[in-house]
């Protein structure tokens, strides 16, 4: 709680304390918790002085601004037409198999989590997917085992 | 001034100031445009897009009222292109909609129930229902309000009141797309977030999605309980709003019908919530008095000014949540539902001779928050539960109806007592500004003697519908004992509607003002735009509900609190003295700093 | 017909000339001279909704409000379109350059490219020639500055006044229309907001004068464009080609051989069948698009490419209005339930009236242009929604 309250005071601090900084804000708390807990989006409320109900409806609408727990590392299969047609549904299983975890869910060790996403902009060397920011494309199953073995060093 | 601008509704020339919307310009010239995200008390959404009109020469449809008029515009209202479109749009909204209507608590006044059948929905046009695949939740936690989001048509009106309003953003909108709802925050129960009960979403909401829990059935079993003496109190604005839910003009005082239908009813005894509204004014009138006497003659530090008002339960829970450090600067009196509990159990049993444990209180309230608000664990100083049901005035519209009534028809009769005998002072507790006013009356006659320097007691600066209002009284030629106010300037503010009242707290909080006395009531127009008032409202219904009040108040034989008999009777009888030990036990109340966010 | 037939373009991605060149050539002219020749030039918007660039120009410099900003919309999201990240990951700068210019025509001295959370990796190296950009600026005394803002991956925020919402910290619902952007934008401000290559080509135009680019294309359609390709193509890619062409043209080219359809547009645009691929051309007389072109070919079920376009439609609608919100999920339930055989056949007539009411009722252009894949595709893949 204290570091929640320390890291959303900093990032007010950065960003500034009116509604325009709520985005960033919301987008710095993902890159230190990758997920928007509700302590810290009391706390968001409390630095900008806006309601709370109005944080969670922000950070709800948009897919990147989690508000369930995430893993280290997000993985985020795009499932938009031209991914779907070159083998998305082979990667997600791929994944799966990798992680022992279902779509939607985080590793029990909080490092990965499996989500599917809408259209990266990859649609020329898809399958595509975004590990936090990052780009991957032109997915096999082959490639995906060496991407994620190389998370799993990290 | 604005210019005008002319335009063509469906053949007609119409001209219209500048600024002024399809919509509005419609209904001008009397043509209807059906409508349900739009509110006249609201801004602009543009959601529902139910009140498409064609537009010669446009690709698209514009909604009617987020469409400002522009030169040489014709509009066509009724075309097939508008039928089939609005049609279509009442369709897809049912078929997100919970639409089991003979069992809904809004049957009969739901908007898009009426739309449906204005429009002639019928089973085997409409789309697939996606009501199965939705897990809808009932909230239903709250003693005030049940929020079902299976009736919710998503037109934000709930958002928007309690945005705009009420400054509260206790309901928000999450998600988007398919999932996109109305949610508070993480979803809580509206019971745990900062929630004020104040019901103004419950009177905007279109359709079952937001609405007060009933106290109907519960209400009934006691009166049908031989065992049990039922009391009843009505606040100061039920009388004014009343008749509308039972076929009466806006603005018509029903008191007289309204008693005769409560004792029709079956209540025991048909009593005032005005009576406990004149007992509030001396209460909180000394109470004023002795703090300024504290403040300015014993130089107290631990006095707290400027005084608030307590008898708003939407504000308490405000200031509850919002200014936690304030909350010595509202006057400890109870509301007057609460006195009334209080003195219902305890004065009234013993002059009745009835067990108070046989005592059922019932209160008829313009509010939602008032239900809370007899909830509270604090609310039991008679040893009871002081108020056991309260219900809103259009759950009593709801009771005549189902006990046959034609209100209409029916004759006047007067509050039984004790209990029951009020003052003009009380009436007026019903607007925003009625209490200040009211106050002001004893306390300028407490000090001076004198009644206060108004024309025929009218203090018109703390009147009307602006949202803050300021009023200044000089006080001169004091009674001995209050010599030190003499020459004094008694500063004081009213506000109505959470919003404004955040602007005056604000204004206290940062040094800007420096008030004695603040009235504060959470719903716009005072009690009399109360989340429990019938629906629908407006300024101008509003302004009528106002005017009835102060002419209820003109023709009142006793227009000062302190010339009650009834209030000299008790305090003769039963308290003693203002603020005294017995007051203390019985009116007066504390409150509990709650969370932020 | 032959692979050169489609006219290839060098405007964009040419490095001929440096951004200080370029800026100092804008700077010579008056505001007047670089709205004529925007004018000139035919030059529309290429994100998709066609506006002609030098009128939005025009109409925010002629506002009474002094306070004016340049947007630079980088928020691509319709599936099929990736361009605009090829544009920033390779010429910055002219990105840069044409909001420049812009603000030098409207009077702004603030520009922000609001760029979409999904290409969040650009954003280090974006910065960097962003700082190069300023000093630049800085050279030649030019009071400008840019902030970039990310995006948090909502597709809606691409339409414009969804943008501005987002940009003041607010869901992504897009307003009611009027007032428009020119009017008040952001911060109910006078704001121009452009698609990453109308900034580009505003840009060069300025370069090279109007004629260059008004000779290529046609009447509705003067110019070149960025085309995204991608789906059943050996060649999916990026390329900068002459406006005018038809389908057939572009499927001579691109296609694989057995191309049975083409998506112009993205999920929001049209699909073309084979049978109407000689007749329609792409471009604002035909089927505009702001660069997607996804091919289909016959070992492809359209019933599943108009599926997955509804529940990409029905996930990214802001949700707010009746006819998107609800209208998305009926017509994704209705294709389904004719394929499973729950509802008749003949359900996809009314569901095709109802994409007609929501293109027509629908608050922004979301909600409005899903009624394009879904009647182009229903149309004239019909068997394949039944069977």
């Amino acid at each position: 709680m204290p570091e929640i309250k320390d890291l959303v005071k900093g990032l007010a601090d950065t960003h500034g304390r009116t509604r325009e900084s709520l985005i960033p804000i919301l987008q710095g708390v993902i890159t230190h918790e990758n997920y928007i807990s509700d302590e810290a989006m009391t706390e968001i409320a409390r630095e900008l002085d806006i309601s709370a109900a109005q944080v969670y409806g922000t950070a709800t609408f948009y897919s990147f601004l989690d508000t369930q727990p995430r893993g280290k590392y997000v993985i985020r299969v795009c499932k938009t037409i031209t991914c779907a047609m070159k083998g998305k549904n082979l990667i997600i299983q791929e994944l799966e198999d990798l992680l022992k975890v279902k779509l939607g869910e985080t590793t029990p060790n909080r490092k990965f989590s499996l989500l599917e996403t809408n259209c990266l902009g990859w649609c020329h060397k898809g399958p595509a997917m975004l590990i936090n920011d990052e780009a991957y494309t032109e997915l096999t199953p082959e490639k995906v085992r060496e991407i994620i073995n190389e998370y799993i060093k990290k | 001034m604005a210019k005008n601008i002319n335009i063509k509704i469906d053949g007609i020339t119409v001209s219209v100031p500048e600024g002024t919307t399809i919509l509005e310009a419609a209904r001008q010239l009397n043509i209807q445009i059906p409508t349900l995200c739009y509110h006249e008390d609201l801004c602009i959404a543009g959601n529902c897009r139910v009140c498409v009109v064609e537009l010669k020469g446009a690709r698209t449809l514009p909604a009617s009222c987020a469409m400002p008029v522009s030169e040489g515009m014709d509009v066509l209202t009724n075309t097939l292109k508008v039928r089939t479109a609005r049609k279509h749009i009442i369709e897809l909204l049912l078929s997100e909609h919970n639409a089991q209507c003979t069992t809904c608590y809004k049957n009969g006044k739901c908007e898009l129930q009426d739309l449906a059948s204005e429009y002639k929905i019928s089973n085997g046009e409409t789309f697939i229902d996606l009501v199965p695949s939705k897990n809808y939740q009932i909230d239903s936690y709250s003693p005030s309000i049940i929020k079902d989001d299976s009736k919710c048509i998503r037109c934000q009106r709930c958002v928007r009141t309690c945005e705009e309003l009420q400054h509260v953003s206790a309901l928000g909108v999450a998600y988007k797309g398919d999932k996109m709802k109305i949610s508070t925050f993480f979803e809580n129960p509206m019971f745990e977030v900062v929630c004020t009960n104040c019901g103004q979403c419950v009177n905007r909401c279109p359709t079952g999605a937001l609405i007060e829990r009933n106290y109907i059935d519960q209400v009934w079993d006691a009166i049908y309980d031989e065992n049990t003496h039922v009391v009843v109190q009505t606040a100061p604005a039920v009388r004014v709003a009343l008749g509308e839910d039972l076929g009466i003009e806006t603005g018509e005082i029903v008191t007289g019908k309204m008693v005769t239908a409560l004792k029709r009813l079956g209540f025991n005894s048909v009593l005032d919530t005005d009576f406990t509204a004149d007992l509030t004014i001396i209460e909180e009138g000394n109470e004023l008095l002795t703090r300024l006497k504290r403040a300015l003659v014993d130089k107290d530090p631990s006095v707290r000014l400027p005084m608030a008002t307590s008898c708003s339960p939407g504000w308490i829970k405000f200031i509850e949540h919002t200014y936690p450090e304030y909350l010595d600067n509202l006057s400890t009196c109870k509301s007057p539902q609460q006195m009334f509990g209080a003195l219902a159990k305890t004065y009234y049993a013993q002059k009745r001779k009835i067990d108070p444990a046989k005592i059922i209180s019932v209160s008829i309230m313009p509010c939602t928050a008032k239900k809370f608000e007899a909830d509270r664990p604090e609310m039991r100083s008679s040893g009871y539960k002081d108020v056991d049901f309260v219900l809103t005035t259009r759950e009593l519209a709801v009771m005549i109806k189902q006990a046959g009534l034609d209100f209409g028809k029916l004759p006047e009769s007067d509050f039984d007592s004790i209990m029951g005998q009020s003052t003009g002072a009380a009436v007026i507790f019903g607007a925003t500004g009625g209490v200040m006013e009211a106050a002001l009356r004893t306390a300028y006659e407490v000090v001076t003697g004198r009644e206060v320097p108004f024309d025929d007691l009218n203090i018109t600066p703390v009147r009307g519908m602006d949202g803050v209002r300021e009023a200044a009284v000089t006080i001169s030629g004091t009674k001995p004992e209050w010599s030190f106010l003499e020459g004094a300037t008694l500063k004081t503010v009213v506000a109505h509607g959470l919003v404004n009242a955040k602007k005056v707290m604000d204004s206290v909080r940062d040094g800007k003002a420096d008030y004695h006395f603040i009235e504060i009531m959470a719903c716009p127009g005072g009690c009399l735009g109360g989340g429990g008032q019938p629906v629908p409202t407006n300024k101008e219904i509003r302004e009528k509900r106002a005017k009835a009040i102060y002419q209820e108040d003109a023709g009142k034989p006793i227009r000062k609190s302190h010339e009650n008999p009834e209030i000299i009777g008790i305090y003769a009888e039963f308290l003693k003295e203002p603020l005294g030990h017995k007051s203390h036990e019985l009116l007066h109340t504390h409150y509990k700093a709650r969370q932020r966010y | 017909m032959s692979y050169t037939q489609l006219k290839r373009v060098d405007l964009i991605f040419d490095t001929e000339a440096t951004t200080k060149d370029i800026l100092q050539t804008a700077w010579s002219k008056t505001n007047e001279q670089i709205v004529n020749e925007l004018l000139e030039s035919g030059l529309k918007g290429r994100g998709g909704a066609g506006f002609p660039t030098a009128m939005k120009w025009k109409f925010t410099s002629e506002q009474a409000e002094k306070e004016r900003y340049v947007i630079c919309n980088a928020d691509e999201g319709e599936p099929g379109t990736f361009k605009d990240r090829e544009i920033l990951f390779k010429v910055p700068q002219k990105v840069f350059g044409g909001m420049a210019v812009c603000a030098k025509v409207i009077g702004a001295t603030q520009g922000f490219v609001y760029l979409r959370g999904e290409y969040r990796f650009l954003l280090k190296e974006l910065q960097k020639q962003l700082d190069d950009f300023h000093a630049i600026l800085k050279a030649l005394s030019i009071n400008f500055n840019i902030t970039i803002i990310m995006g948090s991956g909502a597709y809606i925020c691409g339409e414009e006044s969804a943008l501005f919402e987002s940009m003041e910290g607010k869901r992504g619902e897009p307003r009611n229309k009027p007032p428009y952007p020119t009017i008040a934008g952001f911060r109910s401000k006078p704001t121009v907001i452009n698609n990453v290559e109308t900034l580009v080509y505003a840009f060069m135009i300025t370069k090279h004068g109007a004629k260059k680019f008004k000779d290529l294309g046609t009447a509705d359609s003067r110019g070149s464009k960025v085309f995204s390709i991608s789906g059943d193509t050996p060649k999916a890619g990026i390329y900068e080609l002459e406006l005018g062409m038809t389908v057939d043209q572009f499927v001579e080219e691109f296609g694989d051989g057995d191309t049975k359809a083409v998506q112009v547009g993205g999920a929001s645009g049209f699909c073309v069948p084979r049978k109407k691929f000689k007749d329609t051309i792409i471009g604002f007389e035909g089927v505009p698009t702001g660069g997607s072109m996804m091919l289909f070919n016959s070992s492809r079920s359209m019933y599943n490419v108009l599926h997955n376009y509804l529940e990409f439609f029905e996930e990214e609608s802001c949700g707010q209005c009746t006819p998107c919100r609800v209208g998305c999920q009926q017509l994704i339930k209705g294709i389904e339930a004719v394929k499973k055989g729950e509802k008749h056949a003949v359900y996809l007539d009314q569901l095709m009236k109802l994409s007609q009411t929501m293109k027509i009722t629908a608050k922004c252009g979301l909600g409005q242009s899903v009624a394009n894949s879904f009647s182009s595709i229903v149309d004239n893949f019909k068997e394949e929604m039944i069977y």
